[in-house]
């Protein structure tokens, strides 16, 4: 039997405020166990929460970014559940009024084709603490320095219908809650958790299947393990006649293993109320659009720019705007190198590899973006050619010299493009080859005669020492092979 | 309207308060009385009424973001039960 996977995303985003959502606590990483967590935190008898503006701000934002309604009068409601790493006894959430109304992504896929994917909304919440199983002797030990945290949480619809468009709308929404500033994007530190819920449905049906819940997937890479590994496990169920369980699932990543967690029978009853401690927070036409100042060039705006100023295609222009670093560093080339297509090039290509060689981030590479710019430059006016212009980047890589120019003439590696200088040499060497002449000027297939030229290319970069301009050879080659 | 027994055993679960014979005879007569006070304010007709989210008809204020907490883990974990790290310490936990 063929199946429809259908997928829908929820996502905790860590949001990048400098204290807590109800506490002014700090929410600085790394800090040592329990030490940013106050009495509020704590959920000392005869403490109140006062919430933070820039966590609704950054909501607001988000909701800005993924075109959304902004809801006006947002409420915090109590979700009561026990774990202690929950002071409280309930998180601080929102159920019927969140800040963030219905809106929409669109993630562009493989095949260069795009795909708009709802969101429901986002709403704003508290993180918990975090328990630590090991070392304690049967005890668990707990840290509240990450309890109060603020998230929001993102609901998509249930859009989605394979792994790989998962996996494209995760990243894409990486990208935006990154670039528009709201979230650190480390999810080494858990910054954002992704819960995937799938279900299966006979392919064309209109009945959804029922679903279950993987939870607090924290890489792209086990998102995508996860999916397959689910869709797998349904799969075999129904095909075997068996029925699925509504549960939650726990994903192991480095086993590729998932094990229930709890079923919906068991589940909890979160029997939600309205927090009589916090008032409706309005949110006014003066906070929207203080919040719209605050956004930086969106990556789907700034992609449409790249088409539109630098004339790229759709696909580089995607890579270079989904980070606005990388975009950042490109245009700083640009800049310098006026052609934006070999820049293009060179950032996806060659800089590219060389970060990925070394594990490193756009802002850690030993280049600048003008430095690269430079080098193009010298590449487009024929300064150097292109397999020059690989060891001037080396060099530049490896600080030898803080720019193209003095590379290429403490190397050598200017490109001689005086053609009566390139003439002489071609005659040279036809010269010397007079068999190769006659075999190319009877050979009738142009195509063949294409291929000879190669053998005519060698000595003459001999001759030029390498330093000939290929592209002129090539032509000067042509014509006076020809006549 | 009346509470069952099972609806009371079962908030009980929920609320990890354990409760013997007598108590449960007891909320099952408590929690009926107020049910029922509650059936009385269900007759109200509330069509155009907005469900009120707080009894106070006020906005709620907002805070900068600063931080004004500073670190007073020991005087906190002075009254814990168990701490190791500076780790509060609970029964295991498994998931």
């Amino acid at each position: 039997m063929q199946w429809d996977i259908v997928i829908g995303l929820e996502i905790h985003v860590q949001l990048a405020t400098k204290t807590k959502i109800f506490s002014g606590s700090s929410t600085a990483f790394g800090a040592e166990p329990n030490t940013q967590a106050s009495a509020v935190d704590l959920a000392m008898p005869g403490t109140l929460p006062v919430p933070n503006e820039q966590a609704f701000r950054y909501a607001v934002m988000f909701g800005l970014a993924v075109n959304a309604e902004i809801g006006r009068r947002s409420v915090f409601d109590r979700k009561n559940y026990f774990y202690p790493d929950l002071p409280k006894g309930y998180q601080t959430t929102q159920l019927d009024h969140p800040i963030v109304g219905p809106g929409f992504v669109d993630i562009d896929l493989e095949d260069g084709s795009s795909k708009r994917v709802r969101i429901h909304h986002a709403h704003l919440e508290e993180d918990a603490g975090k328990s630590l199983h090991e070392d304690f002797d049967g005890m668990t030990g707990i840290d509240l320095n990450r309890a109060g945290t603020p998230l929001i949480e993102i609901v998509t619809e249930p859009d989605m219908n394979s792994a790989e468009e998962a996996v494209a709308f995760a990243k894409k929404l990486h990208s935006l809650v990154s670039s528009i500033g709201i979230c650190d994007g480390d999810m080494s530190q858990g910054s954002l958790r992704f819960d995937v819920n799938i279900s299966l449905k006979p392919k064309g049906s209109d009945e959804l299947g029922t679903r279950t819940e993987t939870k607090n997937l924290n890489s792209f890479r086990f998102m995508e393990q996860a999916i397959a590994h689910e869709v797998e496990r349904q799969m075999d169920i129904l095909e075997d006649g068996g029925r699925i369980i509504q549960e939650t699932r726990l994903y192991n990543g480095e086993r590729d293993e998932s094990r229930s967690m709890r079923s919906k029978e068991e589940a909890n009853d979160y029997r939600y109320f309205p927090c009589p401690d916090l008032l409706p927070v309005v949110i006014d036409d003066a906070f929207i659009e203080s919040a719209r100042d605050l956004l930086p060039e969106l990556p789907d705006e700034r992609k449409a720019r790249f088409k539109e100023q630098y004339g790229l295609n759709d696909y580089d222009a995607r890579l270079l705007s989904d980070d606005a670093r990388i975009a950042a560093f490109f245009e700083e080339a640009v800049s310098q190198g006026k052609d934006a297509k070999l820049a293009a090039n060179w950032v996806l290509g060659e800089f590219s590899a060389r970060l990925n060689a070394e594990d490193k981030t756009v802002v850690q590479a030993p280049i600048t973006g003008s430095q690269l710019g430079q080098l193009v430059a010298r590449i487009a006016d024929n300064t150097v050619s292109s397999s020059g212009a690989k060891k001037v980047f080396e060099a530049l890589w490896n600080g030898d010299a803080d720019n193209a120019d003095a590379i290429i003439e403490a190397q050598g590696l200017k490109q001689v493009s005086d053609t009566g200088a390139l003439e002489q040499m071609v005659d040279e060497v036809l010269a010397g080859m007079p068999d190769q002449v006659a075999q190319y000027q009877e050979e009738a297939d142009p195509k063949k005669q294409k291929k000879m030229l190669g053998g005519f290319m060698g000595p003459l970069m001999k001759a030029s020492k390498g330093q000939g301009n290929p592209k002129l050879f090539n032509e000067i080659l042509v014509r006076k092979l020809g006549g | 309207m009346t509470i069952s027994r099972e609806d009371i055993e079962k908030v009980a679960v929920l609320a990890r308060i354990r409760l013997d014979e007598e108590q449960i005879l007891a909320l099952e007569n408590d929690l009926g009385n107020i049910l029922s006070l509650v059936d009385e304010l269900s007759a109200a007709d509330t069509d155009n009424v907005e469900p009120l989210a707080h009894p106070l008809d006020a906005v709620q204020r907002l805070r900068a973001d600063e931080v004004t907490e500073t670190n007073q883990r020991e005087a906190f974990q002075a009254i814990a039960p168990a701490t190791e790290s500076g780790l509060y310490l609970v029964p295991r936990v498994i998931e």
